[in-house]
């Protein structure tokens, strides 16, 4: 489904702030694959994730979806493969627009917009069953603007938004970290039964090492822009964090159990 | 007793030219507020639009078709201002600097076009005795079909009805979004720089409309038309949000707000005039207008923001 090859990535090359955030990466990624990605701050996970929905271009390397490579296209096409959600509550959907409006412009990822109608009248009654799933009310606000919702409905929103036009790949930037923990719970839940519902292939960046065992059938560990740990199947059902953190120690030959990972 | 005389008298040309740039702050609208660009082609743009239509009536073309060519004049430079802005990574601000000078050059020429004499020209007269116009000024106290107000009106109904048609379909949709978050816009697919670039064109395009109107109206294209044009129709889009912006909720009325802005503003110009300021002191008031119409909502948020919310947590 997703094939990394090689990716390499710079930040601001020659200069005093030059950071190299990927260090020749490569991830396969099988079809309805759900893969939880953990890693101390600077790791590179959010760059592995920006890489593969082509917010930059990478240095070096290949990324292809579902047998197309993408490694040269712009954000916005890659958008036609890709759903995201991202930290940043603010950052899914557009505040001053209606709920349904932003819903009717996920609707049409990936697809030539025309002049036709920007949102029908069935399209209304559709989004209303789809926000039931969510089970967060928002189902009777259909007209009401986005940015008078809560953090955590927004994050909803946009995960609903991500998953409207099937994508072939889900991209979850640490979707719920920025929310508490009752919301985040919440938030989670409804990720696990769309990615379930619609066997979506997704790679989930986490900071809490619980969630990243609970969910999904894959976990990889980043580390200094590479994959240090990648455990699946039986050993990742089997998996505890006290474990998860030995290992983390064995592969990165550091003995400081990183509290950026405890913490989070 | 003169003085009121005098004023009223002259109310009707301020509602023509209220019309005709309550069109212009249209255009400023869509840059301004839907894309959140501030955009400073349209100070060349009218002009350009203003001469292009000029100088086709005064050869004898059919003032429609001098109209639309003097749309798509416009368009094209907001073009220019799009491609400097997106493909060469300009800030959008200087790039509209840039093609706002490059147009005061290209607008003396155009004017000069067909006139063998000299190279450039900076006025350039059509008259309404000579060629058959859509406005003018003249008419404006006859009850009349070609009344300028009368035309001016159904100029501004047909663009509105248009801009409501177009910011509802798909595209439309998605130049709101690119305006509005567009790191969410690039995610949903949307080609947000193609986007800014149809933004800049359709406003240039309403506001090189304007400047066509205005030179039939007043009976000439100057150089300098569009002076300062982007501070007026920053004024009429602000006037019209901080006076109608809590009764107007549909867009359509959101546009109509920046008309009747503009026709407020030269109302108030009108009678600043009378009142014995010099047509040349008004470039000073317009500034000092929009400075106090900014300046009002800003310090409403900072200094009474409790209440602010009080109000806002009802809606939610």
């Amino acid at each position: 489904m997703l094939d990394i090859k090689q990716v390499y990535k710079t930040f601001n090359p020659g200069t005093v702030n030059e950071k190299t955030a990927l260090k020749g990466v490569s991830l396969h990624l099988n079809d309805g694959d759900f893969v939880t990605v953990i890693g101390g701050n600077g790791a590179g996970k959010s760059t592995l994730l920006n890489a593969v929905a082509g917010v930059w271009p990478v240095d070096q390397g290949s990324i292809s979806i579902d047998g197309a490579d993408v490694t040269r296209l712009p954000e916005h096409k890659r958008a036609g493969y890709v759903g995201r959600v991202f930290q940043d509550p603010m950052m899914g959907t557009a505040a001053t627009m209606q709920i349904d409006e932003n819903l009717a412009l996920a609707a049409r990822r990936g697809k030539h917009r025309t002049l036709r109608p920007g949102i029908t009248r069935g399209e209304r009654d559709s989004y209303q069953d789809l926000l039931k799933i969510l089970d967060l009310g928002l189902e009777n606000r259909l007209t009401s603007k986005v940015g008078l919702l809560s953090g955590g409905q927004r994050q909803a929103l946009t995960l609903l938004m991500a998953t409207l036009q099937r994508p072939q790949l889900l991209l979850l930037d640490e979707h719920t970290a920025a929310l508490d923990p009752k919301t985040a719970a919440k938030v989670l839940e409804a990720t696990e039964r769309i990615v379930a519902r619609d066997r979506l292939t997704t790679l989930m960046i986490t900071h809490n090492m619980r969630d990243a065992i609970v969910h999904g059938n894959r976990l990889i560990m980043m580390y200094e822009g590479n994959i240090a740990l990648d455990i699946s199947g039986e050993d990742k059902a089997k998996l505890t964090v006290e474990e998860l953190l030995a290992k983390f120690g064995q592969v990165t030959g550091s003995d400081e159990a990183d509290d950026t990972l405890l913490l989070g | 007793m003169d003085f009121l005389f005098s004023f009223f008298n002259s109310i009707p040309n301020a509602f023509g030219q209220g019309l005709i740039w309550g069109i212009m702050a249209i255009g400023v609208y869509i840059t301004y507020k839907i894309l959140d660009v501030a955009d400073l082609t349209v100070d060349g743009s009218l002009a350009t639009g203003g001469a292009v239509c000029a100088l086709l009536i005064s050869m004898g073309w059919n003032p429609w078709l001098a109209v639309l060519i003097a749309i798509l004049s416009g368009m094209l430079a907001g073009l220019v201002t799009g491609v400097l802005h997106t493909t060469c990574g300009i800030p959008a601000i200087l790039a509209g600097i840039l093609t706002q000078l490059a147009l005061y050059s290209i607008n003396l020429r155009i004017m000069a076009i067909g006139d063998l004499a000299v190279k450039t020209k900076a006025t350039l007269a059509v008259s309404v005795d000579r060629s058959s116009l859509l406005v003018s000024s003249r008419y404006i106290r006859d009850m009349a079909w070609n009344n300028p107000l009368l035309v001016l009106a159904l100029f501004v109904v047909v663009v509105v009805a248009l801009l409501y048609w177009f910011f509802g379909t798909e595209l439309g949709s998605s130049l709101r979004a690119t305006g509005v978050n567009s790191a969410m816009a690039r995610a949903q697919g949307i080609n947000t720089g193609r986007n800014k670039v149809l933004g800049l064109v359709v406003s240039n395009g309403l506001v090189a409309l304007a400047g066509a109107l205005l030179s039939q109206y007043q009976g000439s294209a100057t150089i300098d038309m569009g002076r300062g044009a982007i501070v007026i129709g920053l004024a009429a889009v602000i006037i019209g949000e901080v006076l109608l912006d809590r009764i107007f909720r549909n867009f359509a009325l959101k546009l109509f707000a920046a008309v009747m802005g503009a026709t407020i503003y030269y109302l108030v110009i009108t009678l600043v005039l009378r009142l014995g300021l010099e047509s040349t002191d008004l470039k000073l008031l317009t500034a000092l207008v929009v400075a106090v119409f900014l300046t009002i909502p800003h310090w409403k948020g900072k200094y009474f923001a409790k209440s602010a919310k009080m109000g806002g947590s009802s809606n939610a």
